[in-house]
């Protein structure tokens, strides 16, 4: 496939206004499905299942099987609808997408069309530079996810030259919330950055309402990018009319999402700028060359045929669960990390390593918990993240918050030096228990008995008689082949500000003696 | 009135995944276009401040609880398959639609 010819960014930038618009997918974390009792594969119980070992009649679309709706379900939906500051639908109906391709069995998506159960809202989002957007919604409805196609045969493995595809109906039938926004101006050069906040404000709100998984490498969050340009009128004179825009698929990573906002502004410009047009479509986004191709030409809404779903009946969520829902909302990600930020005196730089890091969360708990701030943030950024790369999981994972504020405390009451407390987190993260339970059964506890300390610097001493000469001609530096000594026999389980403190002291004694 | 043209049934035979003849394609113009007057004698009584009706019995809210209920095993949900590999469906090359 030919490379597409780029613009560059800046120049872009002069002549056209970027206009984006995107659309989230979620998907739902509730126990089963959206229209059947089967195990919801996007629930970390029912992870990692076989092919087509969570499925029920109806995800088959088997002949006399119904749907119907998951209560759960909806009231995620409408905790999601409120997050997002939209208002809730009175009443709203299901409605069949009618499309053929064998994703799903029923040759029909069961979404919501023109009735969507949250519509009008609006999303703080902040960018690492500071701006603040405030990114329209246009609407969040549910539909259910469809199954998964693998494509075998033909020389790539991609969808061209395929001699056959396989189908896994586990994920058919999974809830799905799909936000779409309205389109989004006044990004210009933040516009990519825009994008990839405005997802991971979309993940930390539902997070926070605890309402998905969403973890983007697993699809539990997808997005959709669609963007535009609008070349810039001339001074004084109206403004140009919108831009014909593309939808690039496939976008999976925070990092892609960026990328693939940048290049279609790059692509799209280059087009444009040698009188060229954009053809409305969808676009590949691949992850290894940072580049878009051409899907297949945008179909439109009509030929979806939607027409209002026959087997289920409509919802009508009540004002009172409405207000039950509200009142029972997280506070909203933006101001909660405002106030963190306040509460914790962090800078921006330590602050930023802790949301970048994804560990805000963990942070806060561990905080509650009794841990001070600085403590908590340098165990979950330092040791513990370090553990975690190396071990090629999530931070969290490995530890609770409650663990890292026991040690936190251990640390503080000087029964650990850093050094041990890393080796005591290594035995929490390795299953054995506590931080407490790690030190009693490691015998990790730092020797804090003068008594045997002493005994330990005089038997170093003694045995280093040019050293102990040197301390007291004043060449303090040499002590530290004592306390390198003395740490070693004490196992390392010793407070090396005190041991010098202790060696200093003999030295100064012992030389009196002699 | 309403009518439809030999082009668009070729639309949405093509939607539809069905292959259709040009006699069969302007044989199911005439009809079609029949069947469409049929309906829209409907909107002879349809006043705008009528909704159109969707669910004429009058429920709504009806809700499952979230909990794991009947599934199949993968051998009954495979047994209709014209063809599997043992776990999943087996279905001819499709080229160029994904949805």
């Amino acid at each position: 496939m030919a490379r597409a010819e780029l613009m560059d960014f800046d120049e872009a930038l002069e002549l056209f206004e970027p206009v984006i618009g995107l659309e989230v997918h979620v998907e739902l974390n509730t126990r089963t499905k959206m229209f059947s009792p089967a195990p919801n594969p996007a629930n970390s119980e029912f992870h990692g299942a076989e092919p087509n070992t969570l499925v029920a009649p109806v995800d088959l679309g088997l002949p006399g099987s119904l749907p119907v709706v998951n209560g759960e379900a909806v009231r995620n939906s409408i905790s999601l609808g409120l997050a997002l500051g939209c208002s809730i639908a009175e009443s709203c109906r299901f409605a069949r997408k009618n499309y053929f391709y064998p994703d799903l069995a029923k040759n029909y998506q069961i979404s919501q069309y023109d009735e969507p159960i949250a519509f009008e809202g609006s999303v703080e989002v902040e960018l690492e530079n500071g701006r603040v957007f405030q990114v329209p919604i246009e609407r969040a409805h549910m539909e259910e996810d469809a199954g998964k196609l693998t494509h075998v045969g033909g020389s790539t493995g991609r969808i061209h030259g395929a001699e056959y595809s396989l189908v896994d109906y586990n994920r058919a039938g999974v809830p799905l919330v799909e936000i779409v926004t309205k389109p989004i101006f006044g990004g210009e050069a933040d516009a990519p950055a825009l994008a990839r906040a405005y997802v991971s404000t979309i993940r930390d709100i539902v997070i926070s309402l605890g309402i998905s998984e969403a973890r983007m490498e697993r699809g539990n969050l997808r997005c959709d990018a669609n963007v535009s340009l609008r070349r810039r009128a001339a001074a004084g004179e109206p403004a140009e009319p919108l831009g014909t825009r593309t939808e690039t698929k496939n976008v999976n990573s925070f990092r892609s999402i960026e990328r693939a906002v940048r290049h279609e502004i790059q692509r799209q410009a280059a087009i444009l700028a040698k009188g060229g047009t954009i053809t409305q479509e969808t676009r590949h986004w691949h992850e290894d060359t940072g580049t878009t191709s051409p899907g297949r030409p945008k179909s439109d809404a009509d030929d979806y045929r939607y027409f209002p779903e026959p087997d289920l009946l409509p919802v009508v969520p009540s004002r009172e669960l409405v207000e039950e829902l509200r009142a029972a909302l997280p506070e909203p990600p933006a101001a909660r990390r405002r106030r963190l930020k306040a509460e914790w005196g962090f800078t921006d730089l330590e602050f930023q390593g802790v949301v970048n890091g994804g560990l805000l969360v963990e942070v806060a708990e561990t905080v509650a918990a009794g841990a001070t701030p600085a403590a908590a943030r340098k165990w979950w950024t330092g040791e513990l993240s370090r553990l975690a790369n190396a071990r090629e999981t999530d931070a969290a994972s490995l530890v609770t918050p409650a663990d890292v504020a026991e040690l936190a405390a251990l640390v503080e009451a000087g029964t650990l030096t850093d050094r041990l407390a890393r080796q005591v987190l290594e035995g929490v993260a390795d299953g054995e228990g506590s931080p407490q339970q790690v030190v009693d059964a490691r015998g990790l506890a730092v020797v804090s008995d003068d008594g045997a300390l002493v005994a330990a610097i005089d038997e170093a001493l003694a045995s280093q008689p040019d050293v102990l000469a040197k301390i007291r001609d004043g060449k303090v530096q040499a002590a530290g082949a004592v306390i390198g000594a003395v740490m070693k026999a004490m196992q390392g389980k010793a407070d090396a500000a005190r041991v010098r403190e202790l060696v200093l002291e003999r030295a100064a004694s012992t030389g009196a003696d002699a | 009135m309403s009518e439809i043209n030999a082009e668009q049934v070729a639309h949405l035979a093509n939607l539809a995944r069905i292959a259709l003849t040009e006699e069969e394609i302007e044989h199911l113009t005439a009809e079609l276009g029949q069947i469409m007057q049929a309906v829209e004698k409907v909107s002879e009584v349809a006043t705008p401040d009528v909704p159109p009706t969707s669910h004429p019995i009058p429920m709504q809210n009806v809700f499952r609880d979230d909990v794991v209920g009947d599934i199949l095993t993968v051998e009954q949900a495979l047994s209709g398959a014209p063809e599997s590999d043992g776990s999943r469906f087996v279905v001819s090359a499709i080229l160029g639609e994904e949805q």
